[in-house]
């Protein structure tokens, strides 16, 4: 069999269409900024905010827009083109679109969904209508249904999977002897002969699992701890800000290399450290629930002894690997990635939980629940921190975007994670010697990753101006 | 007569928004004289300052002029380019509007804002520029002018602040002033000195003056003309002497109804509330925009087409938007609904003796000296308040009324002297120890509408929680069923409960407020300026209610507000405070009639009575009250005190005066002899009509 | 100024004991000396051996001695054999040889004495200032496209919040904050590095820049630090100045008559640029992050190099050594930052 093309039959004509995009789209974005800073300096001062850029700029901006949706249109042709083809006429992206075809199928599900309902779904409802808001909320979930879908998808299995003669070789190369499996590597072998397609895909579960959920644990301390510096101030608050800035002035690869050497795993640092910290999600929600159903004794006290059974019960799984029924456990090397994660995160989140509380205390609703006679724990929870909601989605959001950087980092460097993991900073790691002569291995968890940083950032700014319109 | 400065002709501006254009104001029209002072009144969201920014062709991005003209000195300003506008700008015409701190830029020297115009608009050298800016700067009244030209904008108090933006206005002899609420944001005396500085100068420069204010006392003060706007269009306009007396627009009347003049009372002459409310720019009916809630309103006539300005005969420029003005008895007043009799005044519920509040606060900023310094917001305050009786708390911000609220209510513990609630001594005890009963007891109405409400939960769940706490109610239905009740007492509808305090507006939400507070049966409520963030319309509905509630339940009102308007109205005694301490106390009628404590007397004087028929005696305080951290020596009124060279020995400098009883109750903190005091007039004298 | 500078140093002081003792606890913790006894003195020396290693050379006091004695606080003992020769001690490494009376007492960080790098066999201050100098340059680079570029955008963009120039550079911006340095290297050397393309524009290694640095060598490395932190700052930056566009004196400022230009640059732009500042300066202990990353994918020897390095070796002083510098040089950015905030905000300077 012949190597794959990228675009098989369509090629020839959808390359020169893509191609004329991309230098439309390239000459309209080096003059639109040209010609509205032209029009800025010779436009009316003051008016110019009024009457809008100048006939040039207008110019520029329309070709802009155009080639934009020009280019958005070629790539799409691209992806459904390649669905459509009969199957010998694919090329690799062809043969990609159509591996995907589960994820399509959910995004455009979840879209529908979200537009049929879109009046009474608030916030998310109004993201729809924010470009880079419906961008972002795309790209995470593209992504979340690959990692979902990852079997389906994946043509080999990401590590067990190594075929001989496929080490290194370029993208859509076919197998040997392809008897019973997928008849090629559609984006090229890496450097132990294992499919790089398959472990981009399979890498996108290990960061999915891996980030949000640090993610909130890390919001579990940060908002336990930043509500009482904040609303109850003094010694606690000095104390508390000392250790974040502490945590924060470390770089923090320092950490990374101080935190997962195999010295300091055989002390059972980690281990000791976990303990710690997934404490905070139980006592986060014991508080939650003993200040808000203090009247109410018997809920009160169901509330709270489910929290602490199911909880504890999580608890000694995760971090102790101490659960009796051997249900709960994490493997050793992701608990030291999620810990050092979480507490690299912790202190920042601490900071911005803090200032919020120090600007919402003083408003009139807060003094009301005081002259109720509330106690602090209450005001904190359910007068203050629901009103601090709007910045902490946003933050959440950019958060995990940041977590996944920091992954990526904890890989690159070959730390924590198993080397034959497929997550996509390891995989950058095991690629980077030969990148100048075999870039595909470490160039698509590359370009995974910011996708997926990208979708959450521009998530995060879709969600900011929304809140702010609110 | 010559061609007016500013001639504005049927002008209307939009806003583009998401849900399309909605247009702010409509059909406006209004000329302003050179040397003329123009008031331009309505409540907020009438458009007033719409029609500022309009003049000034600074709409922002999503504002635009969708009709009409405006001419200053003939040339229309729309068809100007940028740089003829630029010249025209600061130069021309100048506008000082509401936040004086937030209009000075924090980063520059005061000169250097100052000389600004002059080298910009006549090309003024460096030195010459300077010279400028130093006799702008005495001539607002400032002391010092090179200290206060080095200084940063954060260096000076709100008062010098403002004083500065409108040196800074003046620095290039406008032929047009604008000023949009300047005085919004300061304290009555304060307000006083500004209002007198900007007539003076305006005279003194032959500057014609447009002055937009909420406030109708003060436009009876500063102007010439009056327009009054309701729902983006003028409803009337005239002289403003002649629209005073001879108003022939309902809503004007409506709107003077509304504010407690002398002479109001709340039992036998009670505010009249507007009806309805105050309708949204897209949902603006047909025919006469106050329509809907006006009590002259004909169907047939009102709302069938626009309705165009009509003259008024009897002076040659006063009109008003009114078909059916010749009908009107413009006399006449609604029968008083029958009110509940007042209430008996019962025994004291909350007797307060000697009470004291000092806290530290730590100065110095980031660098150097940081020094603990003491705040003495509550001196040696001694009062009673019984049952069913309204006590108003007065005075300037910075006076300490918020702090003996926080201490009365428990959240500050006093420094020192005794807080009996009923005969409980509660002085040293923190809210969550009295109990909740106690607590249910005395509750607070607050000031700020838009920040009393918890904005991410339900109305009905906020009145619910309060309810849970107080222990009222055995089940979730019998609370229900309560918070439904309260939501009654303060004549909000039912459904209310389901909703997000954001689709309320200003005084619904002062409502919910009140029936909060009431949740628990609360028998002492302190109202910590409850009306004042309100407009003058809701203010009347909001006060009523207040003593509505007052009468039925027997409550004891404590009343904190520095509006002696209002307080007139509806306080049954009244204490004066000034740098934390009491300085007068007693009966509504002792202190509004002399002898008055020096200070009341001031601060009488500065209130602006929107009445033509009261004549005022004026007392301009000089400066600014003095920081509570560094008080002054002696009597805390001495430094602005114009009495003072009545007490011998300059007594006043060196001791804290006595409290001093006058008789029945009624005492005053002063050294003057009681000769001297029996020598104080009057500050209001009704004219004879 | 005098008062605040010093409690600020006092508390940077406080600080860098806590962090350092940190550092020094975690790398010299049993399993690190145990690892360190067999790479110095054979793999394959008994446990009672590796015991009397560490004894032997300093390594068996309690931890805060030990701390004690790297500050240079604490005398540090030395261990002599039946002669009264020098076999071991903190004083002793690196000097072998030397007799027991020349051995000084005293041989921590504040007597000038870092250590021996056991990677390297050089004394670690001769490798960690080799290894600044070659970062310093990079830095120097990187700071000198980055801050200029990231504040041009952001006040451009900001100036106009809401227009197309706006929102083409912020999302250009937030691109740029979604690509890590791992990624915009990889996809900078497959660019214009590798054969794929074959643009071969640049070195993908920037090792030939130790003996000079090119611009063939030296711009991708530069680049890809700088492209990370220029979205941040350029969105901080954009931010603030959206924030100073839409404030009362800025329409003050109009009012008067100034033209867009002078408002923007006598108006807004000394205001919006304050909070940047800050932001600037504590991208510090992200750029070391960013070093590493590109030192390690560029095979360039410094500052991070010795970092990974050290923790890779187990070379306890080097990586000690390299720790207390990342750490003084946050510390004393942050107190630049707050210094610099001061002067620039005249509402706190002169307070």
């Amino acid at each position: 069999m012949e190597r794959l093309s990228w675009t098989g039959a369509l090629g020839p004509w959808l390359v020169p269409a893509l191609e004329a995009a991309l230098v439309a789209l390239a000459l309209a974005a080096l003059a639109h900024p040209l010609a509205l800073l032209a029009g800025y300096r010779l436009g009316p001062g003051p008016e110019a905010a009024r009457s809008g850029p100048g006939r040039a700029a207008r110019l520029t901006g329309g070709l802009l827009r155009l080639s934009l949706w020009a280019l958005a249109a070629a790539l799409a042709a691209f992806l459904i083109g390649g669905l459509l083809v009969p199957p010998e006429a694919k090329g690799i992206l062809g043969r990609i679109a159509t591996r995907l075809w589960p994820v399509w199928l959910s995004l455009g599900a979840s879209f529908a969904l979200v537009a049929l309902f879109r009046r009474r779904l608030g916030l998310l409802g109004h993201l729809l209508g924010n470009p880079a808001g419906a961008v972002g909320l795309a790209l995470v979930m593209f992504w979340v249904f690959a990692a979902l879908f990852a079997d389906q998808i994946a043509p080999f299995d990401p590590i067990t999977d190594v075929i001989a003669g496929m080490k290194n070789k370029p993208p859509g190369t076919p197998l040997p002897a392809p008897e019973g499996t997928y008849g090629y590597y559609l984006l090229g072998g890496d450097a132990l002969a294992r499919d790089v397609f398959s472990r981009a895909v399979a890498g996108a579960r290990v960061v999915l699992a891996i980030a949000p959920a640090a993610t909130l644990f890390a919001f579990m301390v940060g908002i336990t701890l930043g509500l009482p510096a904040g609303y109850l101030g003094g010694r606690l608050d000095l104390l508390l800000s000392f250790l974040a800035n502490l945590v924060l002035a470390f770089p923090v690869i320092l950490l990374f290399f101080l935190l997962v050497t195999p010295e300091i795993v055989a002390m059972g640092v980690p281990t000791y450290m976990a303990g710690a910290l997934f404490l905070f999600p139980l006592i986060f929600l014991t508080i939650l629930w003993n200040s808000r159903f203090r009247t109410r004794p018997p809920l009160r006290a169901a509330l709270i002894g489910a929290t602490l059974v199911l909880g504890g019960w999580l608890y000694a799984g995760l971090a102790w690997n101490a659960d009796p029924f051997g249900v709960v456990s994490m493997p050793a090397g992701v608990l030291i990635v999620f810990v050092s994660v979480v507490f690299v995160n912790a202190p920042s989140v601490f900071r911005i939980v803090r200032g919020l509380t120090l600007d919402i205390r003083t408003r009139d609703y807060v003094a009301a629940a005081q002259t109720r006679g509330e106690g602090p724990w209450y005001i904190m929870l359910w007068e203050i921190l629901p009103n601090a909601r709007g910045p902490l989605l946003v933050d959440f959001c950019l958060r995990i975007g940041y977590t996944t950087i920091l992954l990526g980092t904890l890989g690159f460097f070959g730390l924590g994670l198993a080397p034959e993991s497929p997550d996509w900073g390891t995989s950058i790691n095991a690629g980077r010697g030969l990148l100048q002569f075999v870039p595909f291995p470490p160039l698509v968890p590359a370009v995974a990753i910011m996708s997926l940083v990208l979708g959450m950032n521009l998530l995060a700014d879709g969600l900011r101006e929304e809140s702010l319109r609110e | 007569m010559t061609a007016p400065l500013l001639e504005i002709d049927r002008l209307s501006i939009a806003f583009a928004t998401r849900r399309g254009d909605i247009p702010a104001v409509a059909d406006f029209s209004l000329s302003v004289a050179a040397g003329e002072a123009v008031g331009l009144v309505g409540e907020s969201g009438c458009g007033k300052s719409t029609v500022a920014l309009g003049i000034m062709r600074d709409l922002g991005r999503a504002g635009r002029i969708s009709g009409g003209t405006i001419r200053f000195r003939g040339r229309d300003l729309a068809t100007l380019s940028g740089s003829e506008l630029r010249r025209i700008r600061g130069n021309d015409i100048a506008m000082v509007y509401q936040e004086p701190m937030a209009s000075l830029n924090p980063a520059l020297r005061i000169g250097r804002q100052l000389m600004e115009v002059p080298r910009l608009h006549r090309g003024a050298s460096r030195a010459e520029a300077r010279e400028l800016a130093r006799e702008m700067v005495a001539d607002v009244g400032l002391p010092d002018p090179d200290r206060i030209l080095d200084a940063y904008p954060h260096q000076l108090s709100g008062g010098q602040q403002q004083r500065i933006v409108i040196a800074m206005a003046l620095m290039s002899r406008p032929a047009l002033l604008i000023l949009d609420e300047p005085t919004t944001a300061l304290d009555v005396t304060v307000e006083a000195a500004i209002v007198d500085l900007v007539k003076g100068l305006g005279r003194k420069y032959g500057t014609a003056l447009l002055f937009i204010s909420h406030n109708l006392g003060l436009v009876l003060e500063v102007c010439d003309r009056i327009c009054v706007m309701y729902s983006g269009e003028a409803v009337e306009q005239g002289p403003v002497r002649h629209v005073f007396d001879r108003m022939r627009h309902p809503y004007t009347q409506a709107l003077f109804r509304s504010i407690p003049l002398p002479g109001a009372d709340k039992t036998t002459r009670p505010l009249e509330t507007i009806p309805g409310s105050f309708l949204m720019p897209q949902d603006r009916p047909r025919g006469c925009n106050f329509g809907p809630r006006c009590t002259h309103f004909e169907p047939g006539l009102c709302d069938t087409a626009e309705i165009a300005m009509r003259p008024v005969p009897g002076a040659s420029d006063h009109e008003a938007r009114c078909l059916r003005f010749e009908k009107i008895d413009w006399q006449s007043r609604p029968p008083v609904p029958k009110a509940a009799a007042p209430g008996e005044v019962g025994a004291p519920v909350l007797t307060v003796s000697g009470l004291r509040k000092y806290y530290e606060v730590s100065s110095g900023g980031l660098f150097g000296h940081r020094r603990r310094k003491l705040v003495r917001a509550n001196e040696t305050l001694s009062f009673e308040a019984r049952q069913s009786e309204t006590l108003a708390i007065v005075g300037e911000s910075g006076c300490g009324k918020s702090t003996l609220a926080k201490v009365l209510l428990g959240l500050e513990t006093a420094t020192a002297g005794q807080v009996l609630l009923d005969d409980r001594e509660v002085q040293e005890t923190p809210i969550q120890k009295r109990g909740p009963r106690a607590v249910a007891d005395l509750q607070m109405v607050f000031q700020n509408p838009f920040d009393t409400l918890n904005p991410s939960k339900r109305v009905g769940g906020q009145i619910l929680r309060a309810l849970e706490v107080f222990g009222v109610g055995a089940t979730r239905r019998a609370r229900r069923e309560r918070m439904f009740e309260l939501l009654d007492l303060v004549r909000l509808p039912r459904d209310f409960a389901d909703r997000m305090p954001h689709q309320l507006s200003g005084g619904q939400k002062q409502r919910v407020g009140i029936a909060r507070a009431f949740a628990g049966g609360a028998r002492i409520v302190v109202a910590d300026e409850p009306v004042s963030a309100l407009d003058v319309s809701v203010q009347a509905a909001v006060a009523d209610l207040l003593m509505d509630i007052q009468r039925t339940r027997r409550t004891t009102l404590i009343f904190i507000s520095h509006d002696l308007s209002i307080v007139r109205y509806l306080a049954d005694r009244v204490m004066v405070m000034y740098l934390g301490h009491a300085v007068e106390i007693g009966s509504t009628a002792q202190v509004f009639a002399p002898p008055y404590h020096p200070y009341t007397e001031a601060l009488l004087s500065a209130v602006p009575v929107p009445d033509t028929r009261v004549e005022k005696t004026r007392i301009v305080l000089e400066g600014d009250v003095p920081s509570a951290i560094d008080p002054p020596p002696g009597c805390p009124f001495q430094t602005r005190c114009h009495w003072k060279d009545r007490v011998p020995n300059g007594r006043c400098a060196r001791e804290l005066p006595p409290m001093v009883e006058l008789g029945s109750g009624h005492r005053i903190l002063c050294h003057l002899s009681a000769e001297a005091l029996g020598e104080m007039e009057p500050v209001f004298r009704v004219a004879a009509e | 100024m005098a008062g605040f500078i010093i409690r600020r140093l006092g508390v940077m002081a406080l600080t860098a004991l806590c962090m350092t003792f940190i550092v020094f606890l975690l790398t010299n913790l049993q399993p690190n000396l145990e690892k360190l006894a067999k790479t110095q003195a054979g793999a394959r020396i008994t446990d009672a051996e590796v015991a009397s290693w560490i004894d032997r050379n300093g390594y068996g006091a309690p931890m805060l001695t030990r701390y004690g004695e790297w500050l240079g606080v604490l005398p540090a003992p030395l261990a002599t054999d039946a002669d009264g020769r020098a076999v071991g001690g903190r004083c002793l490494r690196g000097h072998p040889g030397l007799a027991a009376d020349e051995v000084p007492r005293f041989c921590g960080v504040l007597q000038g004495d870092w250590g021996y790098s056991t990677k390297f066999r050089r004394p670690v201050t001769e490798v960690i200032a080799e290894r600044l100098q070659r970062t310093g340059l990079l830095m120097a680079w990187a700071f000198a496209t980055m801050v200029p570029l990231a504040l041009i955008v952001g006040v451009l963009a900001g100036m106009r919040e809401g227009s197309a120039l706006d929102r083409g550079l912020s999302t250009l911006s937030i691109a740029t904050t979604s690509t890590p340095e791992y990624v915009s290297g990889v996809i900078f050397v497959a660019l214009f590095a590798s054969s794929m393309v074959g643009l071969k524009w640049f070195t993908g290694s920037a090792k030939s820049a130790v003996e000079g640095a090119t611009f063939q060598n030296f711009t991708l490395p530069v680049a890809t630090v700088a492209l990370y932190g220029m979205g941040y700052i350029a969105r901080m930056t954009r931010a603030s100045m959206a924030e100073v566009m839409t404030a009362q004196y800025i329409r003050t400022a109009r009012l008067k008559g100034l033209s867009f230009r002078a408002v923007v640059l006598r108006h807004a732009l000394r205001n919006a640029l304050i909070a940047p500042f800050t932001v600037i300066m504590l991208q510090f202990p992200w750029l070391l992050t960013g070093v590493v990353i590109v030192e390690a994918l560029f095979v360039y020897p410094g500052f991070g190099d010795a970092l990974v390095q050290g923790a890779q070796n187990n070379d306890i002083d080097l990586l000690l050594a390299v720790s207390v510098v990342a750490v003084i040089v946050v510390l004393a950015t942050q107190l630049l930052s707050d210094i610099g905030y001061a002067l620039l905000n005249p509402r706190i300077r002169v307070a």
